[in-house]
């Protein structure tokens, strides 16, 4: 039996088909990234110690919030622009000058003995806003991070999100991030 | 004299759009590849603030939304103005919340549970006394990892 050749099938709607599924994705498809600030959660404990390990006023940096989203910083009001200038300060301060890599640190005998032991304590109201909450996040973590990255342009000639390994974990314990985080209170 | 006429029939040559259908398809196969599907509608609003010093949220598949805000005008006759948690696609109390961390824990195998990041999405209008109790919960279930999701801008512009 002789074969038949078979009718061509036309491809021209393949385009519209094609076409079809493309703006379906085209309109389904969202291209933001989450990102966000980490942060870690101290574990549950139903009976709070009696006594807090001692720990000396000078290391603590206290900022507080409140509800009309007002900052206090170790007791004197401050804007949220001076914030991270203020915390850099303090971190940066080297009372007892066991700190090498401090550079310009002003060794004020009144503020912290080192970076290893400067601790940020926050605490923020019941009716502080959470847009508030996370611009002082914010700016807490870039004082942090600007300290990170000028030791490591100073020390490596590099940025410090490039740095691995070794060199990254020694420029992070050179400032840990220590941000204490207390219950926040309903003062109004 | 003939061999040098010029070819009859003149005007433009048609443009095969025989390529075409590949042209489109390629563009179709890099958005299937690309796209993330919406998993929930959102019920809230939710407006997120910003900030600079943010990081990334990797591993899809290891991080758990909670979202915070106030519902959304359709919604605010059956469960009022008040800013509400939204888990998956409905409103929920917030000791349900707990639960649900612990189910989603249980879904992710054993080896990467410690992984595990809830990410917090709150509407920048939320105030922090729901934002605490939602981070007294994820520490009652024991998951501490977590992330506030942000939008990456300067915090002092308004």
């Amino acid at each position: 039996m002789a074969k038949r050749a078979l009718p061509e099938i036309n491809a021209g709607s393949m385009a519209d088909i094609a076409f079809l599924l493309l703006i379906f994705f085209l309109v389904t498809t969202t291209m933001d990234v989450d990102s966000g600030i980490n942060r870690k959660l101290p574990p549950w404990e139903p009976e709070q110690f009696d006594t807090p390990p001692p720990i000396k006023k000078k290391n603590i940096f206290t900022v507080l919030v409140n509800s009309r989203n007002q900052l206090l910083v170790e007791d004197d009001y401050l804007d949220l622009k001076d914030l991270r200038d203020a915390a850099k300060r303090f971190l940066n301060n080297n009372g007892d000058g066991s700190c090498d890599y401090c550079q310009g640190g002003l060794r004020d005998p009144n503020s912290s003995d080192n970076p290893g032991k400067a601790i940020i304590s926050l605490q923020n109201d019941r009716g502080t806003s959470y847009k508030m909450y996370i611009s002082v996040q914010n700016e807490l973590a870039a004082a942090y991070n600007e300290l990170r990255e000028e030791l490591a342009q100073r020390k490596y000639g590099k940025s410090y999100d490039e740095l691995e390994g070794e060199e990254k974990d020694e420029i992070q314990n050179a400032y840990p991030q220590k941000i204490s985080e207390a219950e926040p209170v309903s003062l109004g | 004299m003939s061999k040098f006429k010029k070819k009859t029939g003149g005007g433009t040559p048609a443009i095969s759009t025989a390529s075409l259908p590949d042209i489109v398809f390629m563009l179709l196969f890099f958005f299937m590849v690309t796209t993330v599907m919406r998993e929930v509608t959102l019920k809230v609003e939710n407006t997120k603030p910003f900030a600079t010093e943010i990081k990334k949220l990797e591993r899809k598949s290891l991080v758990t939304y909670v979202y915070v805000g106030k519902p959304k005008a359709a919604y605010i006759p059956q469960v009022g103005a008040e800013p509400r948690v939204q888990l998956n696609d409905s409103f929920a109390r917030l000791n349900e919340l707990q639960n649900f961390v612990i189910t989603e824990r249980e879904a992710i195998n054993e080896a990467e549970r410690p992984l595990m990041t809830v990410s917090i999405k709150a509407d920048e209008d939320v105030k922090m006394g729901l934002i605490t109790d939602i981070k007294q919960e994820l520490r009652k279930a024991n998951s501490l990892k977590i992330n506030y999701s942000t939008r990456k801008g300067e915090v002092f512009e308004d």
